[in-house]
């Protein structure tokens, strides 16, 4: 009876897995991926994900056999691996079939021949039996896994996740290390190939990795202890050290890569400080701002119309004049924003932001506002900042001399984001550890009490929707100057939207958070074409599996993590009681 | 003495339901003053119409002078009327020195921006809000609680903290919704001679809602008494063990659901709302 | 006085700001209308024309704003996702109405080939409803209430970026119905088949889901839910199954309203529920969110506000290109009422129970 149920449900986690594989294959996700190989000649992205897609369906059946038997002989669980396996595959291969008698592409513009050339590894119809025992195998393969012993399949997870990490970047590793000069070259082209990593590159990670992790796990506590038997002197030079070469890294790193890769960074800084800035209104205080792209344009157009050589320039002062001014004229706007808004309740609150941000955009690109604003067609001919002194103005359309240097490159733009992502680090941490900070964390947890202890609510939200708004203006001013022109329509939605899932996935109200997230979900969809197109779709899945599975984001801040695993605690305070 | 707080007619509706009627109060100066009454006679909303919490539809709420019912609950705690709450209201992801701090806040007076620059004037304010949220802490007796989580400290001391966390906005008149809900006799004891401590020490006046007929008895210098929203007696404790009207609130309410001799056993016991988890204050 | 000067100015900023922004809106609408009936650019049948265009716009709103009222009358939730699932409900439609012209089953059954797409798009928006609480909403329930937003920020993108996956970004026509084109003779003006026929069949709905709550035991327990959870799942009630009833109902008639939008604009792509969902959260918020009525006065409403109120308010100040501006017209209503009524026109049925 209960051997039938197991089976019954690999079966299902089977069919679950199956129905996922093809999601993947019909978004098109499995044939663009395709193009990318993790290990050059033998498997592809896409390969890839359909393989991970059977192995951990593999896995969680077995899991879930050895849970509803409370029996962990092998015998069982390999065969709801398998039994989880096959069904994925025999899915797979059901629609390479249906495919085939069937026209699927006229609904589904995925489910090209090519598509199911992919599948069957070339063969056609005739593959089509490989696809279960493929699947098999693979749920084989994940069931095994759960048999080993904890010691041995963490270093491996890391290993493998490790090496995923570096199958998709290794165009930016192999480019910058080519850069290096000719003994970097040499190990670069050893290790990564134009597509994906080599074979013997990724052998190296993968059993690098598993070493290092296992060496750590033995040893970690060893090491633990001995840093933390360290003099106060010496973990301070550690941590100094540690900051310098962090520093190093950041700094050099768009100097060696090449002008597509620094073009990213400048973007991920970019968001970075973005994120910052609107951690400090959603993070510490609590309030889901939709609407914080309304502020990026209004620092933009801002410097835009400052410091603009082309028909809507106003002034024509100097960028670093006009950055201060754009930053206190997003700060004005916050404050005539928020002052009616932060008086609505919490969810309200995110869908009348998300109001505003739609009619600012709406207005900017309006034939209504065009004479200021320039419509539809943007404003264009923006003064690249100049350190030293410009020349004067002469006429529309010809950009003024800059005596000095001209931070033209990405690579300029870059290092002047940083140099505001560092601020505005720096005045997060401080308003979080000052009295404000402790205000925020109290409206974030009761508002009601806190208003109660005499902290004007209406006040203390408004400083913080208001210092977001000014960060998000910096992060739109920097913006501009970047790309040289304004447009309406790049203002969406999907820019705030952006912002928020960088801080969620980061973690709410952590600074370091902030830079992991933006890195991630910034950084890897514009490093590599084929995630940009799901970027999107991407984001979506994690904000649902981040609320689902981690509240708290990647790296949480202490008070986050405290507060969104109420359940523990509880329990705790109910034992006091007793 | 001159009253600190004087409420004259105060109604509250909810739809068609009237949660406090008319009611006429006052309290005296440095007194300590107990409302009672049976449960959903309007006693936590008369606390929320005087903390701002919710407006009062008519009526005037006096507090030393100044009319106080149009002002916001943060105005009036900056006056100096704090409160605590029945169902204990921490900042439960807060430690419970943070719980302190925050009380303080609206008597620290750093901006932001010199809060951000690291001026020294804020440095030593935070310095001296440190202090006095560690004096606050040993005040309560929870010496060396003040880095655990609020969510974590035992029942008794998050009440405590609370109170503590009421005291950091210094007031001078402190409203107590059942402070000793869920006390065993000895704690409700030590909370008794607390709360003569706070008023005979600081010369903070108190007004209470309480339950604990032991209680209240013990420590009150006058007993209000509501019924359906309105006042129906005050006087000293004695003075009410002795008025009709409140042996009949009780009684009345007692003889429809559990039988007279109960109920008047009951009274005579002083713990008229009594509930089951105060049976074993009598044994 | 303890209270600060910095603080009083704040206060009376925040009043005298929100007086401004009332002000400055009465003016623009009273101004804005003298202007434009006194330049009498319009004639009273294009104003007839701009009204009809708006019920029948606005009963779209109201259709896709009862699924939102709905849910968040149970869950006080705002599910984000909503308006991706009227454009799901307004894919299968193609699909299917496609398939459907292409054997010239459309012109020859009119009646079918509107009611067989509007159907298939009410089964297919409820499942996929069904399928995005039971994944993305239910684990969440009883969390604070940024996390189940959120996730449903998550689902909307999901939704979206799935369908541009599966189907890709660009615009599909939707496929001509022959018996809705030109137009009918109305008391005297003529009105488009299409504005008429999505107006009936939007009002028929709604007629049919008001029945359903009032009247069934479905409708009664949903209502008994949105009172009180604890206390209607002690009458026996199993609140799980009504909130996915809830979700599929209001998905239902989102789906339906997907077609109709498709038949007035005929067109469907993977965005297309965005602005609609917005606007008929708009709606639902106009009407007094959990107050299903309120919902349908509440679209109705903005659809004829949106409709009239660029050639009327804003044409008469000068501004060029009004239309433009439509969808910042029902924005400004959407934060207007947050700001000042968020109870709403007919009132909140649970303000009450404010979080």
């Amino acid at each position: 009876m209960k051997q039938e149920n197991f089976l019954w449900t690999a079966v299902k986690f089977g069919l679950i897995g199956g129905a996922i594989a093809i999601f993947l294959c019909l978004i098109g996700m499995v044939e663009i991926f395709s193009k990318r190989d993790v290990i050059e000649g033998i498997i592809t992205l896409g390969h890839f994900i359909l393989v991970a897609t059977a192995v951990s369906t593999g896995y969680i059946a077995a899991r879930r056999a050895i849970e509803s038997l409370d029996n962990n002989q092998p015998v069982y669980s390999l065969t709801a691996g398998l039994v989880a396996g096959l069904f994925t595959g025999l899915l797979l291969a059901f629609l390479v079939l249906f495919g085939n008698q069937v026209n699927l592409r006229a609904v589904f513009l995925n489910a090209s021949p090519a598509l199911y050339d992919l599948l069957t590894f070339g063969r056609g119809v005739s593959g089509v039996w490989l696809l279960p025992i493929l699947g098999a195998g693979c749920g084989l393969l994940g069931a095994a896994f759960l048999l080993l012993p904890e010691t041995a399949r963490r270093p491996m997870m890391r290993g493998i996740l490790f090496l995923f990490f570096m199958a998709l970047f290794s165009g930016l590793f192999r480019v910058v290390l080519i850069n290096q000069g000719d003994a970097w070259s040499t190990a670069a082209k050893y290790l990564f190939g134009q597509t994906g990593m080599t074979l013997p590159g990724a052998l190296i990670f993968f059993f690098g990795i598993v070493a290092l992790s296992f060496l750590l796990s033995s040893q970690g506590k060893n090491i633990q202890t001995r840093l933390n038997s360290l003099p106060k002197q010496g973990k301070l030079t550690l941590r100094i050290l540690l900051l310098a070469l962090i520093a190093y890294i950041a700094l050099g790193l768009p100097l060696v890569s090449g002008p597509f890769i620094a073009q990213v960074i400048v973007i991920i800084s970019l968001y970075i400080l973005m994120g910052l800035g609107l951690n400090i209104t959603l993070g510490f205080a609590g309030l889901l701002d939709l609407g914080f792209v309304a502020f990026y344009a209004i620092g933009a157009y801002t410097v835009g119309l400052l410091t603009s050589y082309g028909p809507f320039g106003l002034q024509h002062i100097p960028f670093w004049v006009a950055v201060p001014i754009a930053v206190l004229v997003a700060m004005m706007f916050g404050a005539f924003l928020g002052l009616p808004v932060l008086g609505v309740r919490g969810d309200y609150l995110a869908i009348a932001t998300l109001g505003f941000g739609e009619i600012v955009r709406l207005l900017a690109g309006s034939d209504f506002l065009a004479p200021f604003f320039g419509g539809p067609r943007g404003i264009i001919g923006i003064q690249k900042p100049c350190l030293g002194t410009l020349g004067p103005f002469t006429t529309v359309d010809v950009p003024r001399v800059c005596n000095g240097i001209e931070l033209g490159k990405p690579e300029h733009i870059y290092y002047v984001a940083v140099v505001s992502a560092i601020i505005i680090a720096f005045v997060a941490w401080r308003l979080r550890e000052s009295r404000l900070g402790r205000a925020w964390m109290a409206i974030r947890e009761d508002e009601d009490v806190a208003e109660a202890l005499g902290i004007n609510l209406v006040q203390t939200k408004l400083l913080a929707y208001i210092l977001g708004a000014a960060f998000a203006g910096l992060g739109g001013a920097i913006f501009t100057v970047l790309v040289g022109s304004i447009f309406a329509s790049s203002m969406q939605l999907l820019v705030s939207i952006n912002v928020v899932a960088l801080i969620i996935v980061g973690g709410m109200g952590s600074i370091p958070g902030v830079i992991v997230g933006a890195i991630a979900l910034i950084g890897l969809p514009e490093l590599l074409r084929e995630v940009s197109e799901f970027r999107f779709l991407i984001y979506g899945t994690t904000l649902i599996l981040m609320m689902l599975l981690k509240p708290e984001g990647l790296w949480p801040s202490q008070a986050a993590k405290r507060e969104l695993h109420h359940a523990d605690a509880e329990n705790l305070t109910a034992e006091h009681m007793i | 003495m001159t009253p600190i707080l004087v409420t004259k007619k105060v109604t509250k509706r909810f739809g068609g339901l009237v949660a406090v009627n008319g009611v006429d109060f006052e309290i005296p100066e440095k007194s300590i003053v107990s409302i009672i009454g049976p449960n959903g006679a309007g006693k936590t909303t008369f606390f929320n119409c005087i903390t701002g919490f919710s407006h009062a539809d008519e009526g005037e709420i006096i507090f030393e002078g100044t009319s106080i019912q149009r002002l916001r609950p943060d105005q009036i705690t900056r006056l100096g009327i704090s409160r605590t709450y029945q169902n204990i209201r921490l900042f439960a992801d807060m430690t419970a020195l943070e719980n302190i701090l925050v009380g303080e806040h609206a008597f620290l007076h750093s901006s932001w921006i010199s809060a951000v620059l690291g001026l020294p004037g804020v440095i030593q304010e935070e310095k001296n809000a440190l202090a006095e949220a560690q004096r606050l802490l040993n005040f309560v007796d929870l010496q060396g609680k003040g880095d655990m989580l609020a969510r974590n400290l035992p029942y008794g001391a998050q009440r405590r903290l609370e109170i503590a966390r009421a005291l950091a906005t210094k007031p001078k008149l402190l409203l107590l919704d059942e402070p000793s809900a869920g006390m065993n006799p000895r704690e409700s004891e030590d909370l008794t001679d607390f709360i003569r401590h706070l008023r005979d020490e600081l010369g903070i006046t108190i007004l209470l809602i309480e339950h604990h007929m032991r209680v209240v008895m013990g420590i009150s210098e006058y007993v209000t008494v509501l019924d359906y929203g309105e006042k129906i007696a005050e006087g000293t404790p004695a003075e009410i063990q002795r008025n009709p009207r409140v042996i009949e609130a009780y009684l009345g309410r007692g003889a429809a659901t559990e039988g007279m001799a109960t109920a008047h056993e009951r009274f005579a016991n002083k713990k008229p709302s009594g509930g089951a988890e105060d049976v074993h204050v009598n044994s | 006085m303890r209270t600060s000067f910095n603080e009083r100015l704040v206060d009376l900023a925040v009043n005298g700001f929100l007086w401004g922004f009332r002000i400055l809106i009465v003016a623009v609408i009273v101004l804005g209308t003298f202007f434009t009936i006194r330049t009498g650019k319009y004639s009273s049948d294009q104003w007839i024309d701009f009204i009809v265009f708006g019920i029948s716009q606005g009963s779209i709103y109201a259709l896709i704003a009862l699924g939102y009222t709905m849910v968040y009358g149970i869950l006080r939730m705002i599910n984000f996702a909503h308006g991706d699932i009227f454009m799901t409900g307004a894919f299968a439609a193609y699909f299917i109405a496609t398939w459907l012209n292409g054997i010239g089953f459309i012109d020859a059954n009119p009646f079918l080939g509107l009611l067989i797409p509007i159907l298939f798009a009410m089964i297919v928006a409820a499942a996929i409803a069904m399928l995005v609480e039971r994944l993305a909403y239910r684990p969440l329930r009883g969390a604070p209430r940024l996390v189940p937003l959120i996730s449903a920020i998550g689902a909307s993108f999901f939704l979206e970026y799935t369908f541009r996956g599966l189907f890709g970004p660009g615009k599909y026509a939707y496929p001509p119905i022959k018996a809705l084109e030109g137009s009918w003779e109305i008391l005297g003006t003529s009105i488009l088949k299409v504005q008429v026929v999505v107006a009936v069949s939007a009002f028929i709905m709604m007629a049919i889901l008001y029945f359903v709550v009032m009247y069934t035991k479905v409708g009664k327990a949903m209502r008994a839910v949105s009172e009180n959870k604890d206390t209607a799942a002690l009458m026996g009630i199993d609140v799980n199954r009504i909130i996915v009833n809830t979700f599929a109902i209001g998905a239902a008639m989102a789906g339906a309203a997907g077609v109709l939008f498709a038949l007035v604009y005929r067109q469907v792509d993977f965005f297309m529920g965005f602005t609609p969902g917005v606007k008929a959260f708009t709606s639902a918020v106009l009407g007094g969110i959990g107050n299903i009525p309120g919902a349908m006065v509440g679209g109705i409403v903005l659809g004829i506000f949106e409709s009239v109120g660029p050639s009327l308010f804003l044409e008469g100040l000068g501004i060029t290109r009004a239309y433009q501006l439509k969808d910042a017209i029902a924005y400004t209503m959407l934060v207007m009422i947050l700001l000042f009524r968020p109870s709403g026109i007919l009132g909140e049925r649970l303000s009450k129970q404010k979080a």
